[in-house]
């Protein structure tokens, strides 16, 4: 794991102390809200339904032991006992006092952590695939190259006041486990005819309001050359992009509005003037930053063979667990999905003891994944049933990666301000109507996403299921979508017809899943099966 | 009627105009500020006893004043998902 210099740490605790200095002056009137609220958005600190709330940043999903106990202490010391691990590889206190935020800060800051610009119209936490240097189909090891963005992001002065936020994702395999293609931009690592190593940008991809499927701006750029060519793409954006309307000011509008071909051409220009400039990183600090992401010691010549006798712990291991690149490990995915629970949330207590299963375990190492489950991804089969027990204990063991119950849903209504509906409710009604493991199993890979408005958090534009709650005339109400993903066959929902109340919304979604069991061959996921037979039966059986 | 609310400054909790200079946690103490909300704001925010203050439409019933929108009675008694943490339980947020 990368860990910080003295220019990191530096910087960090200098945030802290300026914070503070603002806490003081807000708290004593010499600031008003109008003048504080962007300094404390962009030290993440939002002012939501119930209280403050704190987002952290956890640079492409990946903490250590240390650092995950420390989130914990928060939950446990500054919040009411639990934290939220949200789709943008991060977690969220929800009941944050903001007299007590720059010591919450400074708490992070002797971690290495920092709640820095995980708000604002800035660069966001940079993320990436969680199974990063772990999984055996990846190329390259996408982390240093998400480090490196990260730090050419972090309080990159030209781009702290862009038109809106800016969302980047890196990945390193055909396998896409980060919704690359989703993002303002997206990185994928490739392999160009000749072995060297690149990356494939797509630009202007985002949910929100207006989803769209980031085009390919340019099939390969040397890797040296990839913080050069991102720097290119936002200061196209940067110049060009609307800032006279909110919800016209993604890059993804621009690319739109002006067509891939032209911001291509562009990029092209103002990326060859860079070049004259000689702003590329220098390779010492490449090999700096590469050298925190070697392989832990694995070791070698183990068995693949695992104890399969307890049958509850078979099918945890069939369904959460995932192919690691060495003989004798494998990554495994933690569910924060239990059957009626709230997705994304764990208590203080679950936190610390995925830290100690990390530490023991698996090289003191975790990911946060982007569905709002925790992995960890170096794991040795032999220890796999030890582990099972202790989440299995802790109420962590659920087996459900990648099917029905394993769904994003944004805080909603409960938590959000900006909310219409809440998603949470509905999100645990579907859980427990499809809670039998057998049920969910045979239905197979099914990403169900809620969002609670359509800022689109939940992401249920890529939802194979997507569910979508509007207000309507003050009342909650759900719109179904069937269809969309995130994954390499990226693609957006379609709406299939007027909503439903709470309850309407589980029954219509189980009815969809009885149209595609009705109707499913061979080997079909859900959303192939809807995409050979159109929104037609789906429609018809929903509403006759 | 016409109900003041915020956020306390230093914690972020939900408040609701009591009258005069007070705020209180809980729903049930909020008074109908009538015409005078608009300049009721204005005074309590400069004098920072309230954070982001603002104006919601609500309606006397059996169990005290209560927002008209969803949303303001979850403000009112915490999140739905966690009675745990509600406010005053014995209130249901759904209903008015």
């Amino acid at each position: 794991m990368y860990q910080y210099d003295k220019y990191d740490q530096a910087m960090v605790d200098a945030r802290v102390a300026e914070f503070r200095d603002q806490v003081r002056r807000r708290l004593d009137g010499s600031l008003s809200e109008d003048q504080f609220k962007h300094l404390r958005l962009k030290n993440g600190l939002y002012l939501q339904l119930h209280a403050y709330m704190l987002r952290v940043a956890i640079p492409y999903g990946t903490l250590s032991s240390k650092q995950m106990h420390m989130l914990a202490h928060i939950a446990r010391t500054y919040d009411k006992g639990y934290g939220h691990f949200t789709t943008r590889q991060n977690i969220q206190y929800n009941w944050i006092n903001l007299e007590q935020t720059p010591d919450i800060l400074a708490d992070l800051a002797t971690v290495e952590m920092h709640a820095i610009q995980t708000s604002g119209n800035c660069i966001r936490n940079i993320s990436s695939d969680h199974f990063a240097g772990a999984a055996a189909d990846e190329i390259a090891d996408p982390r240093p190259w998400a480090e490196l963005l990260r730090q050419w992001s972090t309080f990159h002065p030209e781009f702290q006041l862009l038109p809106r936020k800016f969302k980047i994702a890196v990945i390193a395999s055909a396998t896409d486990r980060a919704a690359m293609r989703l993002h303002d931009i997206g990185i994928e690592l490739v392999n160009n005819a000749d072995g060297v190593l690149g990356a494939k940008f797509f630009v202007g991809g985002g949910m929100g309001r207006t989803p769209m499927i980031a085009p390919c701006i340019r099939e390969f750029v040397p890797a040296e050359e990839l913080i050069s060519y991102s720097e290119a793409c936002l200061r196209v954006y940067n110049r060009y992009g609307r800032r006279d309307n909110k919800y016209k000011a993604r890059i993804k509008i621009l690319v739109h509005e002006i067509g891939a071909d032209e911001y291509r051409r562009q990029v092209e220009e103002e990326f060859a003037h860079m070049k004259t400039l000689g702003l590329i990183p220098p390779v010492a600090e490449l090999e700096r930053i590469s050298a925190f992401f070697t392989d832990p010691a694995f070791e070698q010549g183990l068995s693949d063979d695992i104890d399969r006798s307890d049958p509850d712990f078979a099918v945890w291991v069939d369904q959460n667990t995932h192919k690691h690149k060495t003989p004798g490990y494998v990554s495994v995915t933690i569910s924060l999905k239990p059957e009626g629970g709230i997705p994304g949330d764990a208590t203080a207590e679950q936190i610390d003891l995925m830290a100690d299963l990390a530490e023991r375990y698996a090289f003191d190492e975790l990911r946060v994944t982007h569905t709002q489950n925790i992995v960890l991804a170096h794991v040795r089969k032999a220890d796999l049933y030890a582990i099972w027990q202790q989440l299995d204990a802790a109420g962590l063991a659920t087996a459900n990666l990648d099917l029905i119950s394993d769904m994003i849903a944004c805080p909603g209504l409960d938590y959000c301000s900006l909310a219409n509906a809440r998603s949470i409710p509905v999100a645990q009604k579907i859980s427990q109507r499809f809670a039998d493991t057998g049920r969910q199993r045979d239905l197979g890979e099914l990403k169900l996403k809620i969002s609670g408005c359509i800022n689109a958090c939940g992401h249920h534009h890529a939802g194979h299921i997507g569910i979508l709650g509007v207000d309507k005339k003050g009342v909650e109400n759900f719109q179904l979508l069937l269809g969309g993903s995130a994954a390499e066959d990226v693609s957006i929902a379609k709406i299939v017809g007027p909503g439903f109340d709470e309850d309407g919304i589980v029954n219509a979604v189980e009815t969809v899943t009885n149209v595609y069991l009705g109707a499913r061959e061979q080997g079909e996921r859900f959303v192939d099966t809807y995409r050979r037979i159109g929104m037609e039966p789906f429609k018809e059986a929903l509403y006759g | 009627m016409k109900i003041l609310t915020g956020n306390d400054l230093k914690t972020g909790d939900v408040v609701w105009w009591a009258g005069d200079t007070r705020w209180s946690r809980h729903l049930a103490d909020a008074v109908d500020a009538g015409a005078e909300a608009e300049a009721i704001l204005k005074r309590e925010e400069a004098a920072l006893r309230v954070n982001v203050p603002y104006i919601v439409d609500g309606k006397q019933t059996d169990q005290g004043p209560m927002p008209l929108h969803i949303k303001e009675r979850v403000r009112a008694f915490g999140p739905t998902v966690r009675p745990d943490l509600a406010i005053n339980t014995s209130i249901p947020i759904l209903k008015t």
